[in-house]
């Protein structure tokens, strides 16, 4: 019977103190804590939150084990069907999807169904439980673009199968965005990315940095001379959009990407790396989402007093509440209903003030949301010496160009079918080089998608 | 590892290494660069490839220490090795997609500035072994900052050399060279010019008299260098361009060299830090 307690908190550092540091801000629950939380749950007939969460996570079930102090049970639970639960448990808009749906909700708060993950994923990682059984070589090579959450889940689903997968990684480290966008103090790099990576190499998966797909080699060499049957493309995202007002080539506007990689790829806060970074002393971020919560909360962390441009209200922030709640707590300002129209520089060129416009929700549109527009001669500027832009991407155009068959839509994203089939044969794709920016969770749906459908494709032979 | 196979100094602060990237050097293209990070804690550096020699599997490099982590670079010797060299990265220079016929006889000047030295070479290389004529101007401040003028004189047809001091060669800018040239009765097709962001500004002004079609090399910052970051972003006929993904080459004459060269400044102040902090422990 359902234990029927308020939600139980979850331990955080004090706002204060982690607005100077990059640990991370959630403590997660412990044990005592994690069975308490999993008590609540009502292990429902028809548990909406499976049908909430995108790789529909047996929920119940693995909350039914950690009730029941069975850990490792619920860890095997829950890699049927994701295999980055750590980083889910984190990062996942849970609001939106399995806590968003859950029956306590309705009345009260959900069960913390993201806590539970996470504590799941990190007591395996830190009692070496690894469901990293392979079945043997069957004889095929696969090789994968890039190595975060779609390719992870991509190459995770192959290895299992027997498959000898290769992953091949543009920067220097492999991870993706969990390496280079989410920051340290959301997501741990040395224990939970790393440990991520370790699971897969455990599983006999390759892994070739400083490999650019497209530029290094094509993917027709991938096929040719190098002998692998089958490609998955989980490149990301691609090039950061800028706004086209006047003054975005100043020096101090940065692009969201450029000044996260700095940070948490370059490690542009730890004194002993080499890497610099500009934060100035008040900095203005523009946009609304994860990526702008990102930056504007490394921002304050270098020392900046930041605030957060969105041209829609606080509904609308399309961010995680949670991050949108820490945000606030840290001691972000919110300029909402707002939208820049020019930044303003010095006689150096250097930024010194960002001149923005009001807004007003209008009409729902076909989407249903309701638009901004402009209140006619409400011009006001923000002072600031630093612009973050976090506008979301569009697709890069490395892999597309040098690809012969390989289609992409008139957004330049790639089309690939609802088995994550490219036009290519032979080729497919999956994660944000697909739907263009969207979350981690879809990408790893994505992924474990096409790693079904690469199966399907090598045995038809 | 990227193992180095080779060093030398071409001058007091300039150093050419050859270093291990069989990949690399198998796809590697004129007109595209490669990113080194020396270390687990260094920083990504673009730089130009001077070389490639796909059969060895080796590409050559030429670095000049300008700061901290360029000069921790050229600290290192034969047998050592960068943890990270990637690419090629950039688009190929034009000229490759053109045909034999199209390029036979075709006239290029080439107008290299200090390092800019370094990747006028393949480019070189390549229209010479495609029956190109090319005649290239070197410049530099002094007669210890020329580099690789033999290899280039047994390359090109012409070679001329210019010092600002007039201690080698021709005494004077790179563009009144060039000028001497064009009203001498020199008739090109085509120019080339890669150095500092000033000369191609000013190489450009200079040319522009004797429309001449004139592409440039933009050595922007950089991070990942495939797009990502628009730390490399230029404006190019009034339009933002990425370098790294839709460059390095442009259009010499529609290129906003002051905003260009403004943009590289951006982490000056850091870098000079960077570059006075004690790494040997003292002051702590």
């Amino acid at each position: 019977m359902a234990n029927k307690i308020p939600r139980v908190p979850v331990r955080e550092q004090d706002p204060k103190v982690r607005a100077t540091n990059f640990d991370e801000v959630c403590y997660g629950y412990n044990m005592e804590e994690a069975l308490l939380e999993a008590s609540r749950c009502l292990n429902c007939k028809n548990p909406r939150c499976v049908e909430g969460c995108p790789v529909n996570v047996k929920i119940p079930q693995f909350i039914a084990k950690v009730a029941a102090g069975d850990i490792k049970g619920a860890a095997e639970v829950i890699s049927h069907d994701s295999s980055l639960p750590s980083v889910c448990g984190r990062v996942c808009p849970q609001e939106l999807q399995c806590e968003g749906r859950c029956v306590l909700g309705v009345k009260g708060q959900p069960v913390s169904i993201g806590k539970l993950e996470r504590f799941v994923g990190d007591w395996s990682r830190e009692n070496g439980v690894r469901f990293t059984e392979c079945a043997p070589f069957n004889g095929h090579r696969i090789a994968i673009v890039g190595s975060g959450p779609a390719s992870l889940a991509c190459a995770g689903d192959l290895a299992k199968l027997g498959y000898q997968v290769t992953m091949f990684e543009a920067l220097h480290k492999a991870g993706g965005v969990l390496e280079y966008g989410i920051p340290e103090f959301r997501l741990p790099k040395d224990t939970v990315v790393a440990g991520e990576i370790a699971n897969i190499k455990a599983m006999g998966v390759r892994i070739e940095t400083d490999t650019v797909v497209g530029q290094t080699i094509t993917i027709d060499e991938l096929f040719d001379t190098e002998g692998y049957e089958a490609v998955f493309i989980g490149s990301g995202a691609g090039l950061p959009r800028f706004m086209n007002i006047p003054g975005e080539n100043l020096n101090g506007v940065f692009s969201a990407n450029e000044f996260l990689t700095r940070n948490n790829l370059m490690k542009a806060y730890r004194e002993d790396y080499m890497t610099p970074i500009y934060t100035g002393n008040k900095v203005a971020v523009v946009g609304g989402g994860n990526v702008a919560m990102d930056a504007a909360r490394t921002a304050l962390r270098l020392g900046a007093e930041v605030t957060v441009v969105y041209r829609r209200t606080e509904k609308e922030l399309p961010a995680r509440a949670e991050e949108v709640h820490h945000a606030k707590d840290e001691g972000i300002h919110f300029e909402l209903l707002s939208n820049p129209v020019e930044v303003l520089g010095n006689e150096k060129g250097w930024v010194r003030g960002l001149k923005c416009i009001r807004m007003e929700l209008g009409e729902p549109d076909e989407s249903g949301r309701r638009s901004p527009v402009e209140i006619p001669d409400s011009y006001f500027e923000i002072e600031c010496d630093a612009v973050i832009m976090a506008l979301g991407t569009s697709p890069n155009p490395l892999l597309s160009r040098v690809t012969p068959g390989l289609q992409s839509d008139k957004r330049g994203r790639i089309v690939a079918s609802e088995d994550e089939k490219t036009t290519r044969e032979g080729v497919f794709a999956g994660g944000d080089a697909v739907t263009g920016a969207a979350t981690v969770i879809l990408a790893m749906g994505a992924g474990r998608k096409a790693a079904k459908s690469i199966d399907e494709y090598i045995r038809k032979f | 590892m990227f193992r180095i196979v080779e060093k030398e100094w071409l001058a007091d602060n300039i150093c050419r290494m050859s270093v291990e990237a069989p990949r690399l050097a198998k796809a590697a293209k004129p007109g595209q660069f490669l990113i080194v990070r020396d270390n687990e804690r260094g920083e990504r550096v673009p730089l130009t490839i001077c070389d490639y020699d796909p059969q060895a599997g080796t590409v050559d490099i030429v670095i000049q220490t300008i700061g901290a982590s360029t000069k921790e670079m050229c600290s290192y010797n034969v047998g050592d090795g960068f943890a990270d060299v990637v690419g090629p990265l950039g688009v190929p220079s034009e000229f490759i997609s053109k045909s034999a016929e199209e390029l036979k006889g075709r006239r290029y000047l080439f107008i290299a500035g200090g390092v800019g030295t370094a990747p006028v070479y393949p480019q070189v290389k390549w229209l010479k072994a495609h029956g190109a004529s090319v005649d290239v101007i070197m410049g530099a401040k002094n007669v210890s900052l020329i580099i690789l003028e033999d290899r280039m004189k047994a390359l090109c047809d012409n070679l001329y050399v210019c010092t600002d001091d007039g201690s080698a060669g021709f005494k004077g800018m790179v563009t009144a060279q060039a000028e001497e040239l064009l009203t001498g009765g020199h008739a090109y097709d085509e120019a080339v010019a890669i150095g500092p962001m000033i000369m191609m500004k000013f190489v450009a002004l200079t040319l522009k008299k004797y429309s001449l079609p004139l592409t440039v090399s933009l050595n922007t910052l950089m991070v990942d260098g495939t797009g990502m970051c628009g730390a490399c972003r230029v404006t190019v006929g009034g339009k933002t361009r990425f370098a790294c993904v839709e460059g390095p080459e442009f259009d010499g004459y529609v290129v906003d060299y002051d905003e260009a060269m403004r943009r590289q400044g951006m982490y000056r102040p850091q870098e000079i830090e960077e570059d006075h902090k004690c790494h040997l422990g003292l002051g702590k």
